[in-house]
């Protein structure tokens, strides 16, 4: 009798089980497809953008072959470079600012800290672009929207307004012991080194989630890119780049190279973000565990 | 809201006032309400005094040469209109340079900033002033520059790291938010063309687009709906679904948990305009899955997934899903494998089903933890402009319409701004939205524990 009740039971669980590896596994392919839809055109030697069969019929290296030399249209290369310069500047400044703003805000103690911290809070409700068009003037007015200026630009819109981006480090911050600081300044320490030799050693999670998005956000990016460098096409980034191989005139010839494109430019990000996934999970979870 | 602004400032009080200095400064100290540096120059602080002075000079300079120009021209926002002049001997039309109102604002805006900035160094040059007389009246030590830098390292550290990011707010953010806000209050937009030369009038944008007799009006409130609708199914059906899909994974009998866990975030490390961009062509007409659906023999025509406004909304909501799913799978992934393990055990021990501790632990545990995220999704998804510009583009838009069934307040700003030149509606819009989300997180945020209790955790 009991061995009936166990067997049953044992044979629901493994019907659940079933269920659940099935359903994830649909679930899985729903979220794998797109992807492998965007590889698979990437290598599709009809051009065109739409083609009557889900699968191609042949396969190619072509398009990534005339998307890096053909450049008299696009000059993808440069497009990339452009990105990958603006996005390592910009990824310097932001995780300066963002850090030094964290720490102020969780370990110094001031009379401006609590305003600031509404101050930021109140700025980031602003639908960021809004914005754009007056930073666009302004940028001109500083002699920076000509010519490889734009880059400076580029630059200085990504990473000038981290400061208000503080939140998560200064959680993180907060989670490390201070006695850890006070025992450092009994010794002697300046707030200046505890700041360079104890907290920044300590915050290798959030570093990393800083630099992944810092470094990530000018190849995302849309809004401001095409505010800033309007038609000078030479200082694009690579989502304009790719946005603009999809407008009416270009995208029958050129839609299987802005997939070969988008393979381009995810595979670097994909890695990273691989990579440092991780660093996030961790930097979420609080620096020093009990 | 004084309070929210001054916070509780009692252990930072300071002697070193400004009412201070004015009313008890000795000569030199009052001094430095008309020369800046003074005090400072008097009390051996040589480095320092020139440089507010210095400051003061390049200050003043500034405001003879054009600074006072710019903050005269800003009430009439000029007037020269571009003339055309027929030149004779060249045969050609001339132009003479008229009056640009967009500059004049942006100008007298940015010398309205210098402005603060100078009364803020004339305020800590008295200060510092006053500070010096009194130290040096006690017989106590008056910093020289070298320790004023040295400082900098350890007492001041905040004005060391603050100044950086906090210029950069100020010129890539505040200034020009200011400067768009201003608009709101102008008649800048090609409407009875006024894109060089342009006036304030006061509210009228206001009244236009809160009135609901007015079709730009009626267009906002349908708008405003859609954006709330929206946010609240796309805030929920990613935190729902993406919850029960990380319990799902982190089951004890669940197989290849990191393998599931990497094809979901596979997708989040794909730039999200390019998932968006490939999803749009593939939902098109002749797109990927009407031609697989029509191979398949599913369906005779094709599915119009942004031709029909209902359609397009569920399919960007539903797409949101795939875009926003992973981002939860990852948020909650990590706060589940920190539910303490002996809850667990200890329910299990009083006869608990999973049913139960599903909705006895883990729910609460995860809404205790995840309400921020929660807010913040919320206020993202309100300014969530790439899903809805890159997929759908705000389509099916009525014809003649600024603004499309699924267009959000943010999607039909950039659209008012940058494809109309309907400046001053955007700008409007801009704070509409600002004060929908100001509400909507100001309760909330406020209400939650990690605002009140920040110390908690030290």
């Amino acid at each position: 009798m009991k061995k009936s009740v166990l067997k049953s039971y044992q044979r629901k669980r493994k019907i659940i089980n079933t269920l659940i590896h099935v359903g994830l596994a649909v679930l899985a392919i729903i979220w794998i497809l797109p992807i492998a839809w965007v590889i698979l055109t990437s290598f599709r030697a009809e051009p065109g953008s739409y083609i009557s069969t889900f699968l191609p019929k042949g396969y190619t290296i072509n398009n990534y072959v005339r998307l890096f030399t053909e450049t008299s249209m696009l000059n993808f290369p440069k497009i990339f470079m452009n990105t990958f310069i603006v996005a390592i500047c910009s990824c310097i400044v932001t995780v300066f600012f963002v850090l030094s703003v964290a720490y102020c805000m969780s370990r110094l103690r001031f009379k401006l800290r609590k305003p600031y911290m509404n101050f930021a809070m109140i700025i980031t409700l602003f639908p960021g672009f809004m914005s754009t068009v007056a930073t666009y003037y302004i940028l001109k007015a500083l002699g920076l929207s000509e010519g490889s200026m734009i880059l400076v630009a580029l630059v200085l819109v990504y990473s000038a307004g981290a400061g208000t981006q503080f939140f998560i480090a200064k959680g993180f911050f907060d989670t490390i012991p201070k006695a850890i600081d006070e025992a450092a300044y009994i010794d002697g320490a300046t707030k200046w080194q505890v700041f360079t030799r104890l907290t920044i050693p300590l915050s290798k999670p959030i570093i990393v989630y800083t630099v992944l998005t810092a470094f990530m956000a000018p190849w995302i990016d849309f809004v401001f890119a095409r505010v800033i460098c309007r038609a000078s096409v030479e200082y694009y980034t690579v989502s304009l780049g790719l946005f603009r191989m999809l407008e009416l005139t270009m995208i029958d010839a050129w839609f299987t190279r802005f997939a070969a494109g988008a393979v381009c430019v995810s595979i670097p990000i994909a890695i990273l973000f691989v990579f440092m996934q991780r660093f996030y999970a961790e930097g979420m979870s609080g620096a020093v565990k009990g | 809201m004084k309070k929210f602004f001054k916070g509780n400032n009692k252990e930072f009080s300071t002697p070193y006032t400004l009412k201070n200095a004015i009313i008890k400064g000795d000569t030199w100290t009052r001094l430095s309400l008309a020369v800046l540096g003074a005090g400072n120059i008097a009390r051996k602080q040589y480095i320092k005094g020139i440089l507010y002075f210095l400051l003061q000079v390049v200050y003043l300079f500034f405001m003879i040469t054009t600074g006072l120009g710019c903050l005269l021209s800003l009430p009439s926002l000029g007037s020269v209109e571009q003339g055309e002049i027929w030149n004779e001997a060249k045969g050609v039309y001339e132009y003479t340079a008229g009056d640009n109102s967009l500059l004049i604002l942006l100008y007298g805006v940015a010398t309205i900033f210098l402005l603060v900035a100078f009364i803020l160094i004339w305020r800590s040059n008295l200060k510092s002033a006053y500070k010096a007389q009194v130290l040096k009246e006690e017989g106590k030590h008056i910093n020289s520059f070298k320790e004023d830098i040295k400082e900098l390292f350890n007492k001041d550290l905040h004005k060391l790291l603050m100044t950086g990011p906090f210029l950069g707010i100020v010129l890539i953010t505040v200034l020009p938010l200011v400067f768009m806000i201003a608009m709101a209050f102008t008649n800048y937009s090609t409407i009875n063309s006024h894109l060089i030369l342009f006036d304030w009038v006061g509210l009228v944008n206001f009244t236009k687009i809160l009135n609901f007799n007015d079709n730009i009006g009626r267009l906002f409130y349908s708008v405003l709906s859609w954006t709330i609708v929206w946010a609240i199914f796309a805030t929920f059906t990613n935190y729902i679904f993406g919850t029960l899909l990380a319990i799902v994974i982190n089951r004890k009998d669940t197989k290849f948990k990191s393998f599931w866990r990497f094809c979901f975030i596979l997708s989040i490390a794909v730039p999200q305009f390019v998932t968006l961009l490939v999803m749009r062509s593939m939902l098109q007409q002749n797109g990927a899955v009407n031609v697989l659906l029509k191979n398949l023999g599913i369906i005779k025509t094709a599915l119009p997934f942004f031709g029909n406004a209902t359609w397009a909304r569920v399919t960007v909501i539903v797409i949101n899903m795939w875009i926003g799913i992973p981002y939860t799978l990852i948020q909650v992934t990590g706060i589940l494998q920190n539910i303490p393990t002996e809850l667990y055990e200890s329910a299990k021990v009083d006869g608990a089903n999973s049913i139960t501790t599903f909705f006895k632990i883990t729910m609460p545990y995860m809404l205790f933890v995840t309400t921020p995220y929660l807010i913040t999704t919320f206020t993202n998804n309100i300014n969530n402009f790439n899903v809805i510009y890159l997929l759908s583009a705000g389509d099916p838009t009525p014809v003649g319409a600024t603004a499309g069934k699924t267009d959000l307040l943010v999607t039909w700003l950039y659209k008012l701004t940058i494809d109309r030149q309907y400046y001053n509606l955007g700008a409007v819009i801009g704070i509409m939205t600002f004060v929908v989300l100001a509400i909507v997180s100001l309760i909330t945020y406020r209400n939650t524990n990690s605002y009140k209790d920040e110390e908690g955790f030290m």
